[in-house]
C-alpha cells in the first residue's frame, strides 16, 4: 500500500455516500478545451458539479488535472466552451472574473501566503480589502478560521515561522475567510512531509462534513475514499473515467485507469 | 574502547569545559581575521602601512586648523605664527565665513529663515514616511509638504501651489466620476489627462484670479537665485520623492500585457539610461528653449529637476523589475484568487515585497541622484561644489584655497549618504520577515 492510503482516514467512521449532496449546479463545463501556444491541454471537458460535493481528480502529471481546475476561477484562460460558476460565465469581463473569484476559495501547491503579512493579516487582507469588512469583524472571522484549523496561537507569527502543514492550513483559513461557497484544492499536501500531510487533510475532511463543495487535485488515494462521492480520471488533457470512489478504485474500467492505480497503489 | 563497533549505552553525561586560550578572547580574534595566513598576514601588515602613511600625512595639516580669520593671506599668518614658518595647515576660517553661501548661494539674506523654515518642515514631513512608529496623520503634512516647500523656497502668490496641489483633487475627482461609469481603464486615462490639462491652461488663470480677490504673497526669489546646498537639497529631495513613484510606474508598464504601454515604457527607459545625465541637462537647459513658445519663462531649476526625476526613474525602473521578477509566480495567483484588483495586487502584496527587495538598489539609486545634482553647474547653476566654491576662490580674500572647501562639501554629501545608507540597512532588517 502507498503512503497515502496507509493514512488512517477512514477510521473518522464518515460514510461519503451519506453526506448529502444538492440537485443545485454549482459548476457547469461545457465543450471546454484549452491550448498552451499549439499544445491542447484540455480537451473537450464536460463536467458538471453540484452543490455539496466532493471531487477528486488525479491522472498522472501532465494530463491538465490543474489545468482545469485553474481554469474554474481563471487562473488559467480557456479558449473554447462555457464555464460557470454559480450562474456565473467565466468571459474576459473582469467584473465576472472578480466575482467568481471571491466566490471561489483556492489552496495551492505551495500555499502562496504573503511573507510579508502576519498570518492575521493574511487572513483578513481580502475580507478587509475585497468584501470591505470592518476590520474588526474581519478579526473575528479571521479567529474563528484559525481556531478550527487549530492554530490560533499562531495568529500573530509570519508565514516563514510556521511549518509547512501550519502553512497549509492557515492557507485553508485564509480562503475560509471569504466564506467561499467552492473550494478547489490544487495539490494540496503534494509540497508537505509525511508527517504534516494528515494534519492538512484533517482539516480537508472537516470541511467535506460540513457540505463545501470541494473539487480537490491530489495524489491522496486515501483522502478520496474517505470523503469524495466522485472521483475523476483524466490523462491527456481529457477525462477518461469518472466514478464513486468504491467503484473507481475496485472495478475500474479503461486500461488506462487500472495501469494508473496499480503505479499508484501496487509498490 | 571504540563504541563504533560494540554496543555502548552513556552512563554519564560530560560536564563542560572551559576552552583552550587559542579559541577565546582578543588572540582568537586577532589570529582569526588578521593573520589567517600568511598572506592575511602580509595584507595586515600593509594595510597598516598604509593607513599609518596617510594618517602621519594628513594628521598634522588637520591639527593646526584655524578657524577665524578674514582672509587666506592672514589665515597664513597665524598659521606662521602659531606653529613657525614654513608649516601648512587647515584653513577652515572659509568655510566659517562663506557659510551663507554654502548654505544658501546668493539668496537674499534677508529671506534666510524660508529656507530654514522649509528644511525644518521638510524634516517634520519626511519623519513619518522613515519610521512608522510615528503617527499615520503626519502623512497628510508629508502629500502637502511639497506645495508648502515650494512656496517658502520661491515664494510669489501662495494660490500658484494650491492650485497645483488642485490639479491632484482634480485627477481624484475625475477617477471618481469617470469609473462607475465608463471602467478602469477609461478612469486612469481621466486621472492622467484631467490634472495635465488644468496645469497646462487652467491653473495659472485660477492662481492670478485667487490672487486679485485675495492678495497673499510672499517676496518672490528667482531660481538663479538659489545655490550650495539649497540647491543640492531642492533637486535632490524633489528628485528623490518623484523619482520613486514614476520608476514604479515604469517597472509596471514594462511588465504590462498592454502592447502600446510596454512599449512606451521600454523605449523610455532604454533611452533615458543610454543617454548621459549631462546630455539630459544640456537639453533642459538649452535645446528645450528652442521648441517652448518664445518668452515662455519656464524655471531652469524647474526643468533640471524634471530631467533628474526623469533620469532617476528610468534606473529605479529597471532596479523595481529586478525585485518584481524575484516573486514567485504564486503571490500573484493567490492574490488573484482572492478576488483582489490588478492595483489592490499590486499595492497590498506585490509592491510591498518588490520594494523590499529592491532597497538596497533603490538607495544606491538615490545617493548615485543626490551627489549628481552637483552636476547642474554645468547648466550655469551654483552647486556647493563646483559653483560655490570657484565663487569663493575668485573672491580676492580666498584666492589660492583649494583642500578646505572640497573636503567640507564632500563631508557634507558623505552625511547625508551614509545617512541614506544606514537607513536603507535599518530597513531591510526591521523588514525581514521570510525567517530565512
Amino acid at each position: 500500500m502507498s503512503e497515502a492510503t496507509a493514512l488512517d482516514l477512514t477510521a473518522r467512521q464518515i460514510d461519503p455516500s451519506q453526506m448529502k449532496v444538492s440537485d443545485e449546479v454549482a459548476i457547469q463545463i461545457t465543450q471546454m478545451n484549452k491550448w498552451y501556444g499549439t499544445f491542447h491541454v484540455l480537451r473537450d471537458i464536460n463536467m458538471t458539479v453540484n452543490r455539496g460535493e466532493r471531487i477528486v481528480i488525479c491522472g498522472p502529471s501532465g494530463s491538465g488535472k490543474s489545468t482545469l481546475i485553474r481554469c474554474i476561477n481563471r487562473l488559467e484562460e480557456h479558449q473554447q466552451g462555457q464555464i460557470i460558476v454559480d450562474g456565473t460565465e467565466l468571459t474576459s469581463d473582469l467584473k465576472n472574473i472578480d466575482k467568481v473569484r471571491s466566490e471561489v476559495g483556492m489552496v495551492f501547491q505551495h500555499f502562496n501566503l504573503f511573507p510579508h503579512l502576519t498570518i492575521l493579516e493574511n487572513l483578513t487582507l481580502a475580507p478587509i480589502w475585497v468584501r470591505k469588512t470592518p476590520k474588526k469583524e474581519a478579526e473575528e472571522v479571521a479567529m474563528h478560521y484559525l481556531r478550527k484549523v487549530k492554530i490560533p496561537e499562531q495568529a500573530n507569527k509570519y508565514p516563514g515561522q510556521l511549518s509547512g502543514g501550519q502553512q497549509q492550513r492557515v492557507a485553508i483559513a485564509r480562503s475560509l475567510c471569504m466564506k467561499p461557497r467552492i473550494m478547489l484544492f490544487d495539490e494540496p499536501t503534494s509540497a508537505l512531509d509525511p508527517e504534516m500531510i494528515k494534519e492538512v487533510l484533517d482539516t480537508m475532511i472537516e470541511l467535506a462534513e460540513e457540505g463545501m463543495t470541494m473539487l480537490c487535485v491530489t495524489h491522496e488515494m486515501g483522502f478520496a475514499q474517505a470523503v469524495a462521492n466522485r472521483v475523476i480520471f483524466m490523462d491527456q488533457g481529457q477525462i477518461v473515467e469518472q466514478n464513486n470512489p468504491k467503484e473507481f478504485f475496485n472495478n475500474p474500467q479503461s486500461d488506462r485507469t487500472k495501469l494508473f492505480l496499480s503505479q499508484i497503489l501496487g509498490h | 574502547m571504540n563504541t563504533s563497533t560494540s554496543t555502548f549505552v552513556r552512563t554519564e553525561m560530560l560536564p563542560e569545559q572551559a576552552p583552550p586560550l587559542t579559541e577565546a578572547g582578543a588572540v582568537k580574534w586577532v589570529r582569526e581575521n588578521l593573520f589567517s595566513s600568511i598572506l592575511n598576514g602580509i595584507l595586515t601588515v600593509l594595510g597598516i602601512v598604509v593607513v599609518a602613511y596617510l594618517v602621519i600625512g594628513i594628521a598634522p595639516w588637520l591639527s593646526r586648523s584655524v578657524w577665524n580669520a578674514g582672509s587666506l593671506s592672514e589665515c597664513r599668518q597665524i598659521i606662521a605664527d602659531r606653529w613657525g614658518e614654513g608649516v601648512t595647515g587647515a584653513c577652515w576660517a572659509v568655510i566659517r565665513e562663506r557659510w551663507p553661501q554654502y548654505l544658501f548661494g546668493f539668496y537674499p539674506s534677508h529671506l534666510y529663515w524660508r529656507p530654514v523654515l522649509a528644511f525644518v518642515l521638510l524634516c517634520v514631513a519626511v519623519a513619518p514616511v522613515l519610521f512608522d512608529r510615528l503617527p499615520r496623520k503626519m502623512l497628510w503634512f508629508s502629500l502637502i509638504y511639497p506645495a508648502v516647500g515650494f512656496w517658502l523656497l520661491w515664494g510669489g502668490s501662495v494660490w500658484v501651489p494650491v492650485m497645483a496641489v488642485a490639479g491632484f483633487a482634480i485627477g481624484y475627482a475625475a477617477v471618481k466620476v469617470v469609473q462607475p461609469v465608463a471602467g478602469t481603464i477609461l478612469a486612469t486615462i481621466a486621472a492622467v489627462l484631467a490634472p495635465v490639462l488644468w496645469w497646462l491652461f487652467l491653473a495659472g488663470p485660477a492662481a492670478d484670479a485667487l490672487q486679485s480677490i485675495l492678495p497673499i504673497a510672499l517676496q518672490g526669489v528667482r531660481s538663479r537665485e538659489f545655490g550650495g546646498f539649497i540647491l543640492a537639497f531642492t533637486i535632490g529631495f524633489t528628485g528623490i520623492a518623484f523619482s520613486l513613484p514614476l520608476g514604479v510606474m515604469l517597472a509596471l508598464g514594462r511588465q504590462s500585457d498592454m502592447f502600446i504601454v510596454n512599449k512606451l515604457s521600454v523605449g523610455f527607459i532604454e533611452f533615458i539610461r543610454g543617454v548621459p545625465l549631462i546630455t539630459l541637462l544640456f537639453t533642459a537647459s538649452l535645446l528645450l528653449n528652442y521648441f517652448l513658445p518664445p518668452g515662455t519663462d519656464f524655471d531652469i531649476i524647474l526643468r533640471v529637476i524634471i530631467m533628474v526625476v526623469l533620469f532617476a526613474a528610468a534606473y529605479i525602473a529597471e532596479v523595481v523589475r529586478g525585485g518584481l521578477a524575484a516573486l514567485p509566480r504564486g503571490q500573484y495567483e493567490a492574490a488573484d484568487a482572492l478576488g483582489l484588483d490588478y492595483w489592490k495586487a499590486q499595492r497590498l502584496i506585490i509592491m510591498p515585497q518588490a520594494l523590499k527587495i529592491s532597497i538596497p538598489g533603490i538607495v544606491s539609486t538615490f545617493i548615485g541622484l543626490f551627489k549628481d545634482t552637483t552636476l547642474v553647474v554645468f547648466v550655469g547653476l551654483l552647486d556647493p561644489l563646483k559653483g560655490i566654491t570657484d565663487a569663493v576662490r575668485a573672491s580676492t580674500d580666498w584666492k589660492g584655497i583649494y583642500w578646505e572647501p572640497y573636503i567640507f562639501v564632500g563631508a557634507i554629501f558623505f552625511l547625508f549618504c551614509f545617512g541614506m545608507s544606514r537607513y536603507s540597512m535599518y530597513l531591510e532588517s526591521k523588514l525581514k520577515t521570510d525567517h530565512r
